[in-house]
Parts: C-alpha cells; sequence; structure tokens
C-alpha cells in the first residue's frame, strides 16, 4: 500500500491525473450483450497490433525475386519474391510464427466481422441518433478502414491468391472511364503486377492505416465517455441517467477479463485451425488458378457485385470503351456505403426530432428503420452469397447460370421481402407487447367462473416488467403545412411523404388512461 | 428542444417509471460459504492461467521446428497456441466471474447532461471567437484574409504533385498494354517449362497452357506472362466458325486465344471439353471457343483476343503476329490507337 501510495501521488503532483481518475473512475457502463459487439472490435485491434508488430521482424516487403530455401520442401527452389518467401520463414522456421501469422489472420477476421456486428447493434437499436451521429460516421469510418487494412494485409504475402485480388484490383481501375490505366500505373508503378505494390502495400498496412485506425478509435472512445452510454429502457431508467455498473472496478474487470477471452478464443482457433495456407498456394503466377478460390468473407460482397452483372454491359462513345460491368458494381457499393453512413441524417430529416436520445429502442418500437435494415442486410448478403455462387453451384448441383440468376432475383427482390417480413413481424410483436401490457399474458390456468363459462387466468405483469414494454418513442406522420410565407416547398412535400411511409402503421404506446381502463375491467 | 413530429404526451397521461425495482442479492452475497468457494474458484482459475504461460514456455522448447518435418511445425504451433490460450482464458475467465460473482452487485445510476455547453460556456465560447476577430482583424482586412485563404488552398497542391513519380515517367498506358511479347515467328511454348509444342502434339480435345518463347530469359517475365499467356486447343475445323479475315488464324482447327479474361483479368483457366467452353474462376464469365471465344455467359463484354498462328519450317507452331487488340481488362482509350 505505502509504494501504491507513493507512486499514485508522484504521479498526481505532476500530471493532475487525480483530477481524471475522480471524474472517470466510476463512470456507469450499462450492461447488455449486445454492448460488447463494439468491445470485441476493439480488443481484436489489440491483437491485431501485438500480433501484426511481431509479424515486421520477420516479414519482408519486397518483390524482388529470390529462390526459396526452406523448411517447407514442396517448394524448395522455387522462384519466387521475397515477400513470400519471407512469409514461409515466418510460417515454418520461426517457432510460434505460423501460430501468430494465424493469430493475425483471425484477428483480422473477427475484427472486421464484430464492427460489422457492432454497426447492426447501433442501426438497429437506433443509437445512432442524437448527439451520437458524429460517432456513427467515425465508427463507420472504422468499418471502411477495416476493409482496406484487410485487403492490404491479404496482399502482402504474394502469394497465388493475393496476386490474384491485386489482378482483379487492377483490372477493375482500368475500368474507370478516363483515368483507370493512368491511376493503375500510378498505384502500381506501371505494368501489372511490377515489383512496387507490396511495399507500397505495406506502407499503407503498418503506417497509414493503423494510423487512421487508432485515431479514430481514439474519437470514437472519447466521444463514448462525453456522450456516455445508451441504455435500453427499464424500470428506473430515464433519459437523465445512465444506469449500470462503474468503471472502477466492477466494468474494469469485466472489460478486461473479456479482452483476454477474446485473445484466448483467438489463440485457441490460431492453434488448431489453419487460416490462409500460402504454401499450398504458391507464389503468384498470372497464369494458373484454381476455381472456388474465395477471397476473406469481408471483400466478399465486392467480389459478389462484380459477379452479378449480366453480360453484354460495356459499350463504346466513339473511340473509347465505357465498361459498365465494373462501373456499376463500383457504384451501387460506394452508393451502398454512403446510404449506410447518411442514415442517421435521413432519419433525423424526416422526423425533425432534435432532443438527445440515450434509451436505445427495442428494434420492434422503429419498424420501419428495422425493415430498412432487414432490407440491407438482404441486399448486403444478397451480394456476398453471389462471391461463393461458383460453390453454391457445385454443392446443390446447379449450374452457376442458374445460381447466378437466383441471386440476381434475390438482390432486387429479396430487400423487399425483407422489408415487408420485417415491418409485419414488428407491428405483430408491438401489438403483442401492448396487449400483454394491458391484459398480461394467458397463464394456461383455466378456471370455472360460477355462472359455469370457462376463462383463462391472465397473469398480470409486474409494474417493472410492464414498464419495458411501455416507454418508447412514438411519432405520427408530418402533416404538410404551408411555411411562414404560405407555400408549401418541394422539399416539405418530400419530407412529409417520408414521414408518412414511416409513421403510417404505427403503434402508440399504451397511455395512463388505457392502462387504468383495462385494470378496472379486470384485466382480461 | 424541438421535437418534430414525436407524440409527446401531457406529464399527466404519462405513465410513472416504476423506480428500481429491489435488488436481489446473489447467492454469495447470502451465504459466506459460497463466497468462499467461489474465490477458490477465481484463485484456480488464475493458477490455471499461470499454468499455461509455463506450458507455453516449455512448448516453445520442447517442440522445435525440424526441416523438412511438417508434423513438426503442427506441433509446435498446436502447444505453444494451446499454452499461450490457457494463460489468457484463466485470466479472463477469472476476472469474469470474480466481477460478477464477488464484486457489488448494485446497479448505480449516473446523471446525464444535455451534450451543448450550458449558455454560459456557449456565450464565453462566442466571445472567444469575437476577440480573435476583432484582435485580428479576420474578417475586417478582407485582402489579408482572402489572400491567407487561397495561399492556404494552393499550399497542398506541390504535396500532390511529387507523387506523380509513383507511376513511371515514360510509358504510354495504351502502348505498354497492347503489346505484347508475340510477334511473327514466336514459338508458343508450354507453361512453365518453356517447351516448344509441335503442332502434331496437339490431339483433338487437348489444351495447352502456353507462354511465348523465351518468357523465363525477360527480366520483365512476370509482367509479360500477365499479357502473353495463351490458351491452345484443338476442334474439329467444321466446329470453328471463323469470321471474315481470320481464315488463317487456326491451324488446322488448333486456335490459340488470350488467357487472360477480358473482364478483370484473371486467368481463364477452365476448358470444358465437350462443349468447348472457357471458363473464368474468378466472376464465371464464359466464352464459346467455337465461335472465337465470344462470352456467353457473365459479366465480361468482350471475347478473348485471338492469337494468329500457323506453323515453322519444323512443324513447331509460331505465332502470325502480335494479338490485334489489346488482351485483358477493357479500359477507356483501348480503341484509340
Ligand atoms: C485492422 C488492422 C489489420 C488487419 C485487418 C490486418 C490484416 C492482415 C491480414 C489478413 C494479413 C495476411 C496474413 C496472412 O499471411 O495470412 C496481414 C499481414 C500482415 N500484417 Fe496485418 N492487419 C492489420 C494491422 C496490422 C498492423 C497494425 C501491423 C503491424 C504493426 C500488421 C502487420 C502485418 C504484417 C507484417 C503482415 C505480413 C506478414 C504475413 O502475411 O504473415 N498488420 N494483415
Ligand atoms: S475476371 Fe474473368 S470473369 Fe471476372
Amino acid at each position: 500500500m505505502r509504494v501504491t501510495n507513493w507512486a499514485a501521488n508522484y504521479i498526481d503532483e505532476r500530471t493532475g491525473m487525480s483530477g481524471l481518475v475522480k471524474e472517470l473512475g466510476r463512470k456507469i457502463f450499462p450492461d447488455h450483450w449486445s454492448y460488447m459487439l463494439g468491445e470485441v472490435a476493439l480488443y481484436s485491434f489489440i491483437v491485431i497490433l501485438l500480433s501484426g508488430t511481431f509479424l515486421t521482424f520477420f516479414f519482408q516487403a519486397s518483390m524482388a525475386e529470390t529462390v526459396y530455401h526452406g523448411s517447407y520442401a514442396p517448394l524448395e527452389g522455387i522462384k519466387m519474391s521475397s515477400a513470400l518467401s519471407s512469409t514461409l520463414h515466418i510460417s515454418f522456421d520461426v517457432r510460434g510464427g505460423l501460430l501468430l501469422r494465424q493469430i493475425h489472420h483471425w484477428a483480422a477476421l473477427l475484427f472486421v466481422a464484430s464492427i460489422g456486428l457492432h454497426m447492426l447493434r447501433i442501426f438497429f437499436t437506433g443509437a445512432f441518433r442524437k448527439p451520437r451521429e458524429i460517432n456513427w460516421i467515425v465508427g463507420f469510418t472504422l468499418f471502411v478502414l477495416a476493409m482496406a487494412e484487410g485487403f492490404t494485409g491479404y496482399s502482402l504475402p504474394d502469394d497465388l491468391l493475393s496476386g490474384n485480388g491485386l489482378r482483379i484490383i487492377y483490372g477493375m481501375v482500368e475500368g474507370v472511364p478516363v483515368v483507370g490505366t493512368w491511376i493503375d500505373f500510378l498505384l502500381f508503378g506501371g505494368e501489372f503486377p511490377g515489383d512496387a505494390i507490396v511495399g507500397r502495400l505495406y506502407t499503407l498496412h503498418i503506417l497509414l492505416l493503423p494510423a487512421a485506425v487508432v485515431a479514430a478509435i481514439g474519437i470514437h472512445l472519447v466521444l463514448l465517455v462525453v456522450n456516455k452510454h445508451t441504455q435500453f429502457a427499464g424500470p428506473g431508467r430515464t433519459e437523465k441517467n445512465v444506469v449500470g455498473v462503474p468503471i472502477m472496478p466492477v466494468f474494469a474487470a469485466k472489460a478486461g477479463g473479456f479482452f483476454f477471452i477474446v485473445f484466448g478464443v483467438i489463440a485457441v482457433v490460431a492453434a488448431t485451425v489453419t487460416i490462409n495456407p500460402i504454401w499450398d498456394y504458391g507464389p503468384y503466377d498470372p497464369s494458373p488458378i484454381s476455381a472456388g478460390t474465395q477471397p476473406d468473407w469481408y471483400i466478399g460482397f465486392a467480389d459478389g457485385a462484380l459477379r452479378l452483372v449480366p453480360p453484354g454491359w460495356e459499350f463504346m462513345i466513339g473511340p473509347y470503351t465505357v465498361s459498365l460491368n465494373i462501373l456499376i458494381p463500383i457504384i451501387v457499393l460506394v452508393m451502398f456505403l454512403v446510404v449506410v453512413g447518411a442514415y442517421p441524417f435521413f432519419e433525423a430529416w424526416i422526423t425533425g426530432d432534435q432532443r438527445e436520445h440515450h434509451m436505445t429502442d427495442r428494434p420492434r418500437n422503429a419498424p420501419v428503420r428495422t425493415a430498412i435494415g432487414a432490407a440491407g442486410v438482404t441486399f448486403y448478403a444478397a451480394l456476398w452469397a453471389a462471391a461463393s455462387s461458383d460453390i453454391l453451384a457445385t454443392h446443390f448441383k446447379m449450374s452457376v447460370e442458374w445460381v447466378t440468376h437466383i441471386i440476381q432475383f434475390a438482390l432486387i427482390v429479396g430487400p423487399f421481402i425483407a422489408y415487408f417480413l420485417a415491418k409485419r413481424i414488428c407491428l405483430g410483436l408491438q401489438k403483442k407487447d401492448r396487449e400483454i401490457a394491458l391484459h398480461g399474458f394467458e397463464s394456461g390456468r383455466i378456471v370455472r367462473l360460477p355462472g359455469g363459462e370457462y376463462i383463462e387466468v391472465h397473469r398480470q405483469l409486474s409494474e417493472y416488467e410492464r414498464w419495458r414494454l411501455l416507454t418508447y418513442d412514438d411519432y405520427q406522420p408530418l402533416m404538410l403545412r404551408p411555411n411562414e410565407r404560405g407555400r408549401i416547398t418541394n422539399a416539405a412535400r418530400l419530407r412529409a411523404r417520408m414521414s408518412r411511409w414511416f409513421f403510417e402503421d404505427r403503434i402508440a404506446p399504451v397511455t395512463k388512461g388505457e392502462l387504468e381502463a383495462s385494470h378496472q375491467h379486470g384485466g382480461h | 428542444m424541438p421535437v418534430g413530429t414525436a407524440v409527446v404526451l401531457p406529464d399527466s397521461e404519462q405513465i410513472q417509471n416504476p423506480g428500481f425495482p429491489p435488488y436481489r442479492p446473489r447467492v454469495s452475497d447470502l451465504d459466506p460459504k459460497k463466497a468462499r468457494s467461489n474465490e477458490r474458484r477465481i484463485a484456480l482459475l488464475f493458477a490455471a492461467s499461470m499454468v499455461g504461460s509455463v506450458f507455453a514456455i516449455v512448448a516453445y522448447i520442447v517442440f522445435p521446428i525440424n526441416a523438412n518435418d511438417p508434423g513438426s511445425i503442427r506441433l509446435n504451433n498446436l502447444f505453444l497456441g494451446l499454452g499461450i490460450a490457457l494463460s489468457l482464458l484463466g485470466i479472463g475467465i477469472a476476472a469474469v466471474h470474480w466481477s460478477k460473482a464477488l464484486m457489488e452487485g448494485h446497479d448505480l445510476s449516473e446523471e446525464r447532461h444535455m451534450t451543448r455547453g450550458s449558455e454560459a460556456t456557449r456565450a464565453s465560447a462566442a466571445e472567444v471567437f469575437h476577440l480573435g476577430n476583432k484582435e485580428s482583424g479576420f474578417t475586417r482586412r478582407k485582402l489579408v484574409r482572402n489572400t491567407l485563404i487561397a495561399s492556404l488552398a494552393l499550399w497542398p497542391l506541390p504535396g500532390i504533385i511529387i507523387f506523380r513519380d509513383l507511376g513511371p515517367a515514360d510509358q504510354d498506358a495504351n502502348d505498354v498494354l497492347r503489346h505484347t511479347m508475340w510477334k511473327a515467328g514466336t514459338r508458343l511454348t508450354k507453361d512453365p517449362n518453356g517447351v516448344p509444342i509441335k503442332a502434331s502434339d496437339v490431339t483433338l480435345g487437348s489444351v495447352f497452357h502456353v507462354i511465348p518463347e523465351g518468357l523465363d530469359d525477360r527480366e520483365d517475365a512476370l509482367e509479360q506472362k500477365a499479357k502473353a499467356a495463351v490458351l491452345l486447343m484443338r476442334l474439329k475445323p467444321e466446329d470453328l466458325h471463323v469470321s471474315k479475315g481470320r481464315e488463317n488464324w487456326n491451324y488446322h482447327g488448333i486456335v490459340a486465344y488470350s488467357k487472360i479474361c477480358t473482364h478483370v483479368g484473371c486467368p481463364v483457366a477452365l476448358y470444358e471439353q465437350q462443349t468447348h467452353h472457357l471458363l473464368c474462376p474468378c466472376h464465371q464469365s464464359q466464352f464459346d471457343i467455337t465461335h472465337e471465344a465470344e462470352v456467353i455467359f457473365g459479366p465480361a463484354k468482350r471475347p478473348l483476343p485471338q492469337l494468329p498462328i500457323t506453323v515453322d519450317s519444323e512443324g513447331y507452331l509460331v505465332a502470325r503476329s502480335d494479338f490485334h487488340e489489346p488482351v485483358g481488362p477493357s479500359f477507356w482509350e483501348r480503341d484509340h490507337t
């Protein structure tokens, strides 16, 4: 104790740290399983930093040709780049090297996956609403950066698969009108593959992008502290408080422990399941390729978008070629990302609600938002499935043509079906909640009334249980009214139409009057 | 704050928040014996972590990697990994268990405040800007301000320009992309060993992966191969639909097509003998060799370019010329010669 006291005093007298500890040490964090997704992302990123740093000590980001000599006999004497040869060296000559490569790669897959799920959590619970729109943008940026980190990392070993991935990028950039070849020559230093790209991607992968990720995570967490965490509705919880456990000690122990668990799980997987066996693929060569090769999962949606383009989407303007078969997928992907990034602002514009929102919605209580999310997920899933069209075809013994057509259909129609279903389900659940809040739920117990009729006994909810079902934000469609100058602008019209779309089918929360009335009726 | 289209009921109609439910104590809050057994369990998990750490170090030493022994790598990976995992999971599970079972379990509540600064703070902040403006004359001295903005706008430009030399200075992309190593008389050789191919070697239904002779001696072998790779197959001459001007591009039904997909450039490596279709494994474009490799399915638009071939005096297959168009993916200026 003496030593700790002395150290605390020493530091405080030089930094004034006690203020920070007082301010943050007992900050409250609400508890819910879905709030851990962001933590998983953070912890897997730390694992990536640690394992990646180890790899940098052995990896040589050079495309200079060497002849492989090492412990992996099947490639002995084969010409390859230093990048691949050093990656083989890490895998087969450095003790623990393969383990750290696999930890790095598994952690990367988990990182992107957990960011994605975390984003879905934020979306479906409406946690992006004021005052957290900026943090949505920061998180969205992280999602994009994570994919970029993943792709650049995947390209580093310069094996057959990663070279093919780069070939596809080169080809896509070539398809960009006017500046395509020019950008390619800048990126790759000339023709494909050239001898520059691995080194350049390396600088991005271990310097620029991680710096950007660290900066974005920093902003993300500072804003989290400033805005405080959201919470689900519950007894005692209001827009004006935050209920949960304090950082010191409970949250620190939980979250700190959780970091070790995430790391431990990644280690178990890396110890037992091979990922990216570059030794099976061999060095990059523009000529061979095998069927059924797959990019890392998070690139799948982009690959799928390329696959779904029907034949013939290319035309000429005079002597110039316009490759719609490449442009359209790029535009669709960018638009998709833009819509995701811009959604909070869109919803805020429709509701016009400028209050702060700290209670997370249950997805059912925002039916149209939830339905839009379901449509988006379906769209992404269709693109993603398309990246495996050949594998699906062999698996289901169908022709690739049919699988492609089915997924093309699913891409267009699927989101509408998902939208419709999700909205119906939400409204159904809301109605049920309303029923239960007013009349309790059927206990399954039948009693006979003195008059001879049978009724089922309804069990009433406790006050606390009921509260969870009663409180949510309710909106009504916007009434179109002339503005001060007596005019109805087109923007207002559009907003009114959108508002009707969002809130036309609304199930209002139970009011006090209704609750009292139902209690007087004996609750059934 | 404006509530927009939100429905806000008057206070009298709002249902009252019932407040926090009473705290339900955990077993370990009531039973000191349970608490002590939890304590032991947590300590045991921390001990397991220590065992894991030591085990990982031991595994590092006792499972070395032996040259040419894949099994040794697997063992090194497995045991080192499991040791590290145990050392991590022990700490992790212990800490979480501690927090759940033994630490004070009451929910606490903290007040939230509006995110925006108080009116007084905002007024002082505005005052700071006001003073800054007044004391510098930022809005008053328009000339200074505008030249400042203009100079700041120009300042990054050299920083962008210096990246010009990321790309080669002296190459015209269109020129580079449209020429390959093939020229009149270049022998077709097998990929990867470079053995020349006799027309008589190419039997009906066979397919050869082909590179130009002398590829391996080139310093830019990969770049050249990425453009010059060719697939060679023999069909019955009557199965080929040959267009005008291409009559002598095949040799008795032996045809050579660029292997580089016209979509985004993967090698079109899969040949289906019965249908004479080439399939690109990347995005499933299919090319019909009987119809000069026109696209019959998938996102590619243009046929694979055909390499005109014939035989030389020794019976080896040779190119008649280079391709007549750029191979590989489409690009903007590809037809602009
Ligand atoms: C979010 C961040 C990151 C992601 C998603 C990511 C992902 C990847 C992936 C998928 C690979 C291919 C691994 C393989 O060979 O199977 C890779 C390679 C590599 N990464 Fe990262 N990485 C990230 C950050 C970092 C950082 C911060 C460093 C260094 C401090 C780093 C260093 C390396 C090195 C040296 C390689 C090449 C060695 C090899 O391929 O085995 N990475 N990365
Ligand atoms: S590269 Fe061949 S289909 Fe896309």
